[in-house]
C-alpha cells in the first residue's frame, strides 16, 4: 500500500492517521480532491477498525413521523405541507399508541420518532406523546424530536431548551435523533431553509443536550447546492462541538433524493460521491464512536460497500419510513433481520444488534 | 511482512496463480483489494478515459432448447415440456428487426448485439440469411452476433464443424462474437444448471476458433449461483489461458446472476462479492485489455463505483435489455446519464466501437 499512498500523494495523511493526529480542513479536501477513490476507503477503514474492529451494528426500530404539517418548508423537502393542504396530517396520541400496540409482539427496542413543526400543537402533545408511548411499552427507548423540533417546541412551551428538555425527558423522551443540521453553512440556510433554526442555535441545542447527559446524532444533508467546503466546515463544526461535550453518538451523511422538492431535477448522489463522504466523515470525525450507512437512502447495495469506506452501523430494519420515500428513495420499505445479517457477513463484519446507546442487544 | 501483505505488493508486480487471487479474493480488505485493482487499471490505461458503446441488445428469439435454470427468459419449443418459464415464444420478424436497427441508428448507434435461444428448427442459412439482410439494409451496422453456445447449437444442428458455421457466418456479415454463454466454465457447474448448453471446451474452441479467423469476441461470466469460489478462479484460468494463445478478446463481463423467476433459489450475490470479483477479474486477467461495469445487474451508483475496482468501460446504453429484466431486475439510462455518472467519477466519457478503438 506504500507505493500506492505515495503515487496518490496521501502518504502524508496517512501517517497522521496511523499516528492518531487529526486531520485538517486541508486534508479533507485533499481527499475530496483525490480520485483515488478506493484508497480513501482504505484511509478510513483504518479509522474504522481502531474505534469498531469488525464490528457493524445495527437496530431493529419502528419509525414514526406523527405529523407532516410544517412552517419551515425547506426546498429541500418533499415530507413537509402547509396546515390545511391537501395530504397533510397529524396524529393524535391514540393514534400514535395503537402504532407501538399493532408492533408490540416484535424485538422493537427503539422508537424514532420526527415531525414537521406544527403551527399549533401544544407543548403537552409532545409531553403526552412520550408518557403515552412509554405507558403502552414502557421498556422502549424513545429517540425524538430533531433539535430543530426541541427548539420550536420550547417556543411553544415558551420555555428554556433547557427546561422543555428537562420536561421531554421526564415524560420519557431518551435521546435525540441527528436531523435538521442540512448543511450549517447560512448561506445554504438562507437559500434553502431560512425559516430554519440556524447551525450554530443546532449545535446549541445538541450541546445543552448533552450537557445534561442526553445522548444525540448529528446528520448532514449533502448532494443539493452545497460546496466541497460547506461540507467540510459542517464536519468540522462537529468534530468542534464533540471535543467539548462528548454527547454525539452518531454520525449520519444523508443523500439528498430531489423528487417532489422544490429542487426536483437535481440528480441523485453519485455512487462515489456517497463513499467518499462516508469515508471523509470517518476520517475528519475521529471523535465520534459511530458513521453511519443510511440503507434507505443509499439503497443496500451502496450501504454494504460503505462498510469497507468507514461505515460501521447499517441502522436497521424500518417501517413506514416517510421522509425519504416522499422524495422518491426507490429502496425498499424495509429489511429484515436475517437480509441485514448477511449483508454485514458478506462483507466480512460481524452483526451486531444494538440498542439506541449501541449496547448490544 | 505477513503473507497478505507480501502478497498485496506481488500482485502488481508480476502475474498471480488462481491460488493466489483466491488468497486474495479471501484475505483481502475490499477497499485494499480496489486499490490493487484500480493501480492495475490505470497502469494498462493511463489515460483517465472510460468508454461506452451505443448498441442495441437484439434478441430474435427466446424459443430456446435449453433451458438453463439461471434463466428467466426463454420460452421452451412446445408447451408440453415449458418447464420454469412463463415466456410467450416470439421469433422477430425481418420488418421488426429493421425497426430496432434505425431505432438504434437514430440514437447514434453503430452495432448491434444479435443474440437469441437455441431455436429447434432453423438452419443455418435462416442465421445468414438475417446477417445479410442486416447487412445489405444497413452497411454501417457492426453485427456483435451470436454467443457460442449458438454456434455449437448450430454446428449440431447443420452437422458441420465450428470453423464452417463461423465462415459461413463471417461471409454472411458476422463482424464479431459476444461472450455471453460462459456462465461459469467448469463443467460440474454447467451439468447443473445448464445441462443442454454448450460445455466449457466448446465454448472455448468457438473462441479460440474465431480468434483464429481473426474476429474479436469478448467474454462473460455469470457469477454468484452455485459456484465455488475456486470454480470462478477456474473460469478466469481458463480465460486467461485461451488469452495468451489468441489475444483475441477484447474485453471481460462480470455480472452477477439475478435469482427472479429462474429454477435457482439462491440469494443473489451481493454489491461486496460483486466489488471483490471485480477487482480479481482485473487483477488476474492481466492479458485481457478491457473490463466492463454492469450497470444492467448493479445499478448505476455501484457501476460507477466499479471504475474505481478494475473496470474501464461502461458497457452498453443497451436501448432495450430483455434478460435481465425477466428476472425482476430493470434499471435504464441514457447515454446522458452515462456520461455524467463517468465524468463525475472523475473520467473522460468516450464512445468506441466493439473492438475499443475510440469514435
Amino acid at each position: 500500500m506504500n507505493t500506492i499512498l505515495k503515487q496518490a500523494g496521501l502518504h502524508d495523511i496517512y501517517a497522521k492517521i496511523e499516528a492518531g493526529e487529526r486531520i485538517s480542513a486541508e486534508d479533507a479536501e485533499r481527499l475530496y480532491a483525490s480520485p483515488f477513490l478506493p484508497l480513501i476507503g482504505w484511509l478510513a477503514s483504518r479509522v474504522r477498525e481502531r474505534i469498531n474492529g469488525k464490528k457493524t451494528w445495527y437496530i431493529y426500530n419502528q419509525h414514526i413521523n406523527y405529523s407532516n404539517v410544517c412552517t419551515n418548508l425547506c426546498k429541500f423537502c418533499a415530507f413537509g405541507k402547509e396546515k390545511g393542504a391537501p395530504l397533510s396530517y397529524e396524529m393524535s396520541i391514540e393514534e400514535i399508541v395503537s402504532r407501538i400496540r399493532e408492533r408490540k409482539d416484535e424485538p422493537i427496542t427503539e422508537v424514532h420518532i420526527v415531525g414537521g413543526l406544527h403551527p399549533d400543537l401544544p407543548y403537552n402533545y409532545y409531553l403526552e406523546m412520550l408518557r403515552a408511548i412509554k405507558r403502552e411499552r414502557p421498556e422502549i427507548h424513545i429517540q425524538a424530536f430533531t433539535c430543530v423540533e426541541i427548539a420550536h417546541i420550547a417556543k411553544i412551551g415558551g420555555k428554556s431548551i433547557e427546561d422543555t428538555l428537562k420536561d421531554l425527558v421526564e415524560a420519557g423522551l431518551g435521546s435525540i435523533p441527528g436531523g435538521g443540521a442540512e448543511v450549517f453553512s447560512p448561506r445554504i440556510r438562507e437559500r434553502l431553509c431560512p425559516n430554519k433554526l440556524p447551525g450554530k442555535d443546532w449545535i446549541e441545542v445538541a450541546k445543552t443536550a448533552h450537557k445534561m447527559g442526553i445522548h444525540t446524532n448529528a446528520t448532514m444533508l449533502y448532494g443539493h447546492i452545497e460546496t466541497i467546503q460547506e461540507r467540510i466546515e459542517h464536519l468540522m463544526a462537529l468534530r468542534e462541538a464533540q471535543d467539548e461535550t462528548k454527547g454525539f453518538l452518531c454520525f449520519i451523511p444523508l443523500a439528498f433524493h430531489s423528487k417532489n422538492t422544490q429542487l426536483e431535477g437535481i440528480s441523485q448522489t453519485d455512487g462515489v460521491d456517497d463513499l467518499k463522504t462516508i469515508a471523509i466523515s470517518r476520517l475528519v470525525l475521529d471523535n465520534f464512536p459511530h458513521i453511519k450507512a443510511y440503507w434507505v437512502m443509499l439503497g443496500q447495495k451502496v450501504a454494504q460497500i460503505a462498510l469497507s469506506f468507514g461505515a460501521d452501523d447499517l441502522d436497521g430494519t424500518i417501517l413506514e419510513e416517510k421522509i425519504t420515500h416522499m422524495a422518491g428513495a426507490e429502496t425498499a420499505q424495509a429489511m429484515s433481520r436475517a437480509e441485514i445479517e448477511r449483508l454485514i457477513r458478506n462483507a466480512g463484519f460481524e452483526p451486531v444488534e444494538r440498542d439506541t446507546l449501541y449496547r448490544p442487544v | 511482512m505477513t503473507d497478505l501483505s507480501l502478497m498485496m505488493e506481488q500482485a502488481l508486480a508480476r502475474r498471480i496463480s488462481k491460488e493466489e487471487a483466491l488468497f486474495l479474493y479471501k484475505n483481502a480488505e475490499l477497499a485494499a483489494l480496489g486499490c490493487l485493482a484500480h493501480a492495475r487499471r490505470m497502469a494498462m490505461h493511463s489515460t483517465p478515459i472510460v468508454t461506452y458503446i451505443i448498441d442495441r441488445n437484439i434478441n430474435y428469439t427466446n424459443i430456446c432448447i435449453s433451458g438453463c435454470k439461471f434463466c428467466a427468459y426463454y420460452a421452451a419449443p412446445s408447451s408440453e415440456c415449458q418447464g420454469h418459464s412463463k415466456q410467450r415464444p416470439f421469433l422477430l420478424s425481418k420488418e421488426e428487426l429493421a425497426q430496432k436497427i434505425r431505432e438504434t441508428l437514430k440514437l447514434e448507434g453503430r452495432q448491434i448485439l444479435l443474440q437469441g435461444g437455441l431455436h429447434p428448427d432453423l438452419p443455418l442459412s435462416y442465421y445468414e440469411d438475417m446477417l445479410s439482410f442486416i447487412k445489405r439494409e444497413f452497411p454501417e451496422i457492426h453485427c456483435h452476433a451470436f454467443s457460442p453456445p449458438e454456434i455449437v447449437h448450430l454446428a449440431k444442428l447443420s452437422h458441420l464443424d465450428i470453423q464452417t458455421v463461423l465462415k459461413r457466418l463471417i461471409s454472411a456479415g458476422l463482424d464479431s462474437i459476444p461472450g455471453g454463454g460462459a456462465e461459469i466454465l467448469v463443467d460440474r457447474v454447467r451439468e447443473r444448471i445448464a445441462p443442454r448448453k454448450a460445455t466449457a471446451k466448446e465454448w472455448l474452441e468457438v473462441m479460440e476458433t474465431a480468434h483464429g479467423l481473426g474476429l474479436k469476441t469478448t467474454a462473460t461470466m455469470m457469477f454468484g449461483h452455485i459456484e465455488t469460489l475456486e470454480e470462478r478462479m477456474e473460469h478466469l484460468q481458463v480465460l486467461r489461458d485461451l488469452q495468451d494463445r489468441t489475444h483475441g478478446f477484447t474485453a471481460f463481463i462480470p455480472w452477477t446472476f439475478q435469482p427472479q423467476n429462474t429454477a435457482l433459489d439462491v440469494q443473489p450475490a451481493t454489491a461486496h462479492e460483486y466489488l471483490r470479483t471485480l477487482a480479481i477479474s482485473r487483477l488476474f486477467l492481466d492479458n485481457i485489455p478491457n473490463i466492463q461495469a454492469s450497470w444492467v445487474t448493479q445499478g448505476p451508483k455501484m457501476a460507477q463505483i466499479s471504475l474505481f475496482f478494475g473496470a474501464n468501460d461502461f458497457g452498453s446504453t443497451m436501448i432495450e435489455e430483455n434478460v435481465v429484466a425477466a428476472a425482476g431486475v430493470s434499471h435504464r439510462l441514457s447515454e446522458q446519464e452515462i456520461q455524467r455518472l463517468i465524468k463525475n467519477a472523475g473520467f473522460e466519457p468516450r464512445r468506441r466501437r466493439m473492438d475499443y478503438t475510440l469514435l
